[in-house]
């Protein structure tokens, strides 16, 4: 009988949630690296079994640890992220040259062939990729020596390199973004890079047609449409028909539309879900109530999930790795807040129940569909 | 015979209870045995120093015989107490955030 696993990173170590498919009874098993920041955990496309997890601590630094039986066990693995050549320097907040500084991995993204091979985005904005299970990782230079990376500046949570998207139907093809530079393409499997920032707006960048320096917070594909991409912006909810060569508002009547995570129904490449948060100064959802919108449109028209969601009183945040789906019938949703629930929906977002609700914080949401 | 104590994070990461005991070759500094450390336990590389400039992280401390020994230099002896085991070496999360 199938199943689900939801692996969920914290500020304080990693849990594992198990279901059958039904999705009613949960099992969980952490913390995992207790104590330990756990900004990402991912499982290989390729093997089930094969998870990758990004563990840092501001005392001890990055760990990358690596479990071959589906997070029963795990070993620690190669953890030396060294820029390839000159570090060269970015702006800095007040738009001084600042050197480029590894701090952490935020996001890990597996081969979708090959459960050896492996990328990590990390701040300072860099893209790695191991070959050989985490052993050992090299950086592809080509995207921090893109001639436009010395006025790339970060966000507020530091220049992260926080999404990464492998394109099913072209190999080569990599989407990535950062904050606060936007999103960028390779076509040639991560040597050269170009940025694809055409159509966003951003009020703090006087040039309408600034080429970087948007806060992108998140971008999502369906595997079965590759070059429809769906954006969660600092602020704006955009949509790109074409592969990122240009993006188009999409957050009609929503709330608001700043927010972190958008994510995609598994099996409705034009149902897509974010969570509206009041705004960049008050990271918590408007009115106190905390809701889901869904497009069923691609866009545009969206509607209010609020059943099992709390309507009151809640000012908890949800970020931008903190949304997954599965690919069960019908899909399921799960996302994590800030105040250590995870919600999940077993019928593509009408209704909502917490399958946790007391862990630390939490930081990203992956699901697995089991066999 | 050196003895390291580490803190409790990194005792948990290298799967170790209680202090290290590590043979090190030629003069007891804190170079030699934190080289002799991650030779035993490749997993603390990078937890302590870094891995390329070997400079101790920001928030790790070391201490030994009632002595704050973090600013000391890396080929600089150890206490005679360390190098013959009678004192542990402590290696230190400092405490921060207040």
């Amino acid at each position: 009988m199938s199943g689900v696993r939801v692996l969920i990173g914290t500020r304080k170590g990693a849990f594992i949630l198990t279901s059958d498919a039904k999705r009613e009874r949960w099992d969980v098993s952490g913390p995992h690296f207790g104590g330990w920041e756990i900004y990402h955990l991912k499982a290989s496309p390729a093997d089930p079994n094969r998870l990758y997890a990004s563990q840092s601590s501001g005392w001890f630094g990055q760990q990358i640890q690596r479990s071959n039986d589906g997070g029963k066990t795990w070993e620690a693995v190669g953890n030396k992220f060294v820029y390839d050549g000159a570090t060269g320097t970015h702006q800095w907040y007040d738009g001084t040259p600042h050197p480029w500084e590894f701090a952490r991995v935020w996001h890990l993204e597996p081969s979708l062939t090959d459960p050896d091979t492996v990328y990590a985005g990390v701040e300072d904005a860099a893209l790695f990729r191991s070959i050989d299970g985490g052993q050992t990782w090299q950086e592809l230079p080509g995207l921090r020596t893109h001639g436009s990376a010395s006025s790339w500046q970060p966000g507020a949570g530091g220049m992260c390199l926080h999404t990464i998207l492998l394109d099913p139907s072209h190999p080569e093809r990599i989407f990535i973004a950062i904050s606060a530079a936007g999103a960028f393409r390779s076509d040639d499997a991560g040597k050269t890079w170009r940025p694809i920032n055409r159509g966003l707006r951003s009020e703090q960048i006087p040039n309408p047609m600034a080429e970087v320096g948007h806060c992108v917070h998140r971008i999502a594909m369906h595997r079965s449409r590759p070059g429809v991409l769906f954006m969660q912006k600092h602020w704006d909810v955009m949509r790109s028909d074409d592969a990122g060569e240009s993006w188009q508002e999409v957050s009609g009547n929503l709330p608001s539309d700043f927010g972190f995570p958008i994510d995609v129904h598994a099996h409705e490449p034009d149902t897509i879900y974010v969570v509206p948060i009041k705004s960049d100064s008050e990271h918590y959802p408007p009115d106190g109530k905390l809701r889901v919108y869904r497009s069923r449109t691609g866009g545009h028209e969206w509607e209010a999930l609020t059943q099992g969601l709390p309507q009151r009183d809640c000012y908890v945040n949800v970020l931008r790795d903190a949304m997954a789906v599965d690919s069960l019938d019908p899909c399921g949703v799960y996302f994590g807040t800030t105040g250590g629930q995870v919600y999940a929906s077993a019928d593509a977002g009408d209704s909502w129940t917490p399958i946790v609700r007391d862990l630390p914080s939490v930081v990203s949401v992956e699901v697995q569909t089991l066999p | 015979m050196i003895r390291v104590v580490l803190p409790a994070h990194l005792r948990t990461l290298a799967h170790v209870n209680g202090e290290v005991k590590l043979h090190v070759e030629g003069q007891a500094t804190q170079r030699s045995v934190l080289d002799a450390l991650e030779a035993g336990y490749p997993m603390l590389r990078g937890t302590i120093r870094d891995h390329a400039t070997h400079q101790r992280r920001a928030f790790v401390r070391f201490f030994a015989c009632e002595r704050d020994l973090s600013h000391d230099l890396p080929d600089a002896p150890l206490p005679d107490a360390v190098a013959t085991g009678a004192e542990p070496l402590l290696i230190v999360g400092a405490m921060a955030g207040g």
